[in-house]
């Protein structure tokens, strides 16, 4: 199948941790920058069909749990990003696509590839 | 050809998304948010399917103004008055707070940008362009409209405000919205804490434009079988109407009170107020007392169906003498009865389910349920791409079991197909 180089935008239009939603045909793809690095995937949840990457990007919550097995309470993990599904909250980490609660779901990764000053994804 | 969306910050909000983090967010659109919905429509041409939707909601809290101009007690409506009018916002002395957060702390954002949705000026009530936008977008005919705060209005302490309430919001539901939108029918809110005031409410209403039945809120404390309900179980009976019980939870109740995350009350709240409702209305024999009256468990999910019919039975074969009404397994009875779909579990084995659907005879009694806008909505292909089920199951499910059980004329969305 050929393949198609989408033009995102300028490096330096793409916000952090502000999705950019790109179509391609009827292919929507939400295209991410965060710590200097690029993410694309399907705006497409597998749960239900909503617009995942339409929705917020939340830090991974994790547990605080002392020494002696007691809780103390929560933290965010800034370095652990979540794409969040707008339409029920299934979330699905940045870096992998996969979803949290469940890993047999993922988000459909796309390939991304910088250009001089200009991004672009990759589609089929 | 591509095309490109950037959110733009002019026209929205900004959400928090940390402590420290927030994200500009376009304001709603509740066509632009479903339109992976209405894909699906259209992928599956439900066109051509009837599909009524026996629980979806408003928020009544929106139109109280409007609401409370119905209340007929004159110091209830002066406090509701005040109430509307200004006050610190902390407390109501007419609608039960409710501790939670169905939104997962704004994750799923139609919840905090719905005040930013624009309807078209005009002569119809905001609530009917809301609901007609979503409807049209899943490829929804029909829907049963609910309140959302007015659900646990069970837990009042009043009886008297629930009454007040009750009537003033059922007289402004028929009057503003079903007598307006034909697609918009409703179960009206019993005042189910005050059984004389519940008798007059079928009485009242049972025959206003827009309404297939009464609907009791599950999270309350009086027994369905109290002697005080047998004459509008009766009532109901002889005019056709079914009975729903919707369920919720509280997070004051005292067995609830010791989860302390929201998923556990969640979870078990949505299922034990039904659970115990449906235990006690089999076990005091009911059915046998009311063999003609539809009554229907409303938003509890199906898979307690098989667990409960199976501890009912399992008890029942050696304590029968305490359920001597009955004349076959509870489970028997249960079959008899209707359940809407939402929040439909999908494990990971699909027998479970299909199991599940044999078990409560699915194909005449599952009704296909939204419950949007709230956060664990379903749209028709949660039904529609079961495996396991035909055709014509499917049309039951998303439609046909509702036109039965209503008596919906449905000839104004599908013209040869009247009214059954």
């Amino acid at each position: 199948m050929a393949k198609n180089k989408i033009l995102v935008g300028k490096t330096s239009e793409l916000e952090e941790a502000q999705p950019c939603i790109v179509v391609d045909g009827t292919t929507e793809i939400g295209i991410y920058r965060f710590h200097n690095k690029f993410y694309a995937y399907e705006n497409l949840c597998p749960h239900q069909g909503g617009p995942a990457c339409e929705g917020l990007l939340i830090p991974q919550i994790e547990e605080i749990i002392n020494s002696d097995k007691t809780y103390r309470g929560m933290k965010f993990n800034y370095q652990n990003l979540h794409i969040v599904c707008p339409w029920h909250g299934w979330e699905y980490e940045l870096e992998s696509g996969e979803m949290v609660a469940d890993r047999q779901f993922r988000l459909r990764k796309f390939e991304v590839i910088e250009e001089g000053e200009e991004i672009f994804v990759i589609t089929e | 050809m591509s095309s490109r969306n950037r959110t733009d910050k002019s026209a929205g909000i900004e959400l928090p998304t940390s402590d420290i983090h927030k994200m500009a967010v376009e304001e709603l659109d509740t066509t632009k948010l479903l339109r992976h919905a209405a894909h699906q429509r259209d992928d599956r041409g439900y066109k051509d399917f009837l599909i009524v939707d026996t629980d979806c909601h408003h928020y009544e809290n929106e139109s109280l103004r409007e609401i409370i101009e119905f209340i007929e007690d004159p110091v209830i409506k002066h406090s509701a008055k005040m109430a509307t009018t200004g006050g610190t916002g902390v407390q109501s002395s007419f609608l039960p707070g409710l501790v939670g957060h169905q939104d997962i702390a704004g994750r799923v954002t139609r919840y905090p940008l719905r005040k930013t949705e624009k309807v078209p000026a005009g002569e119809n009530h905001r609530d009917i362009h809301l609901t007609l936008k979503w409807m049209d977008a899943m490829g929804v005919d029909y829907v049963c409209l609910f309140p959302t705060p007015m659900l646990a209005m069970g837990i009042h302490p009043q009886t008297e405000v629930e009454v007040n309430m009750a009537r003033a919001y059922n007289c402004w539901l028929t009057e503003r919205l079903l007598a307006v939108e034909p697609r918009l029918k409703s179960m009206l809110y019993l005042p189910f804490n005050d059984p004389d005031a519940t008798y007059r409410t079928v009485q009242e209403f049972g025959e206003k434009e827009g309404v297939v039945g009464f609907m009791v809120t599950s999270v309350r404390y009086r027994p369905v079988y109290d002697n005080a309900y047998m004459k509008t179980y009766a009532l109901l009976q002889e005019m056709g109407k079914p009975i729903a019980f919707h369920a919720g939870y509280t997070w004051t109740d005292q067995m609830l009170s010791t989860t302390n995350r929201f998923i556990v009350t969640h979870a078990l709240g949505f299922t034990f107020f039904n659970i115990l409702h449906c235990a006690n209305w089999i076990a005091n024999g009911l059915p046998v007392r009311f063999p003609e009256l539809k009554v229907i468990w409303i938003e509890s999910g199906i898979a307690w169906i098989p667990w409960l019919m199976q501890r009912l039975d399992n008890d029942y074969k050696m304590r029968s003498s305490e359920c001597p009404a009955l004349t076959k397994p509870p489970s028997k009875y249960m079959q008899e009865m209707y359940y809407t779909t939402q929040p439909l579990e999908i494990p990971d084995d699909l027998n479970v389910l299909e199991t599940t659907f044999k078990m409560a005879h699915a194909e005449t009694q599952l009704l296909w349920a939204s419950d949007y806008p709230h956060w664990d909505m379903d749209l028709p292909s949660k039904i529609y791409d079961l495996p396991f089920l035909s055709n014509q199951a499917k049309r039951n499910i998303l439609g046909k079991n509702a036109q039965k059980l209503f008596s919906l004329d449905v000839s104004d969305r599908f013209p040869s197909k009247g009214s059954s």
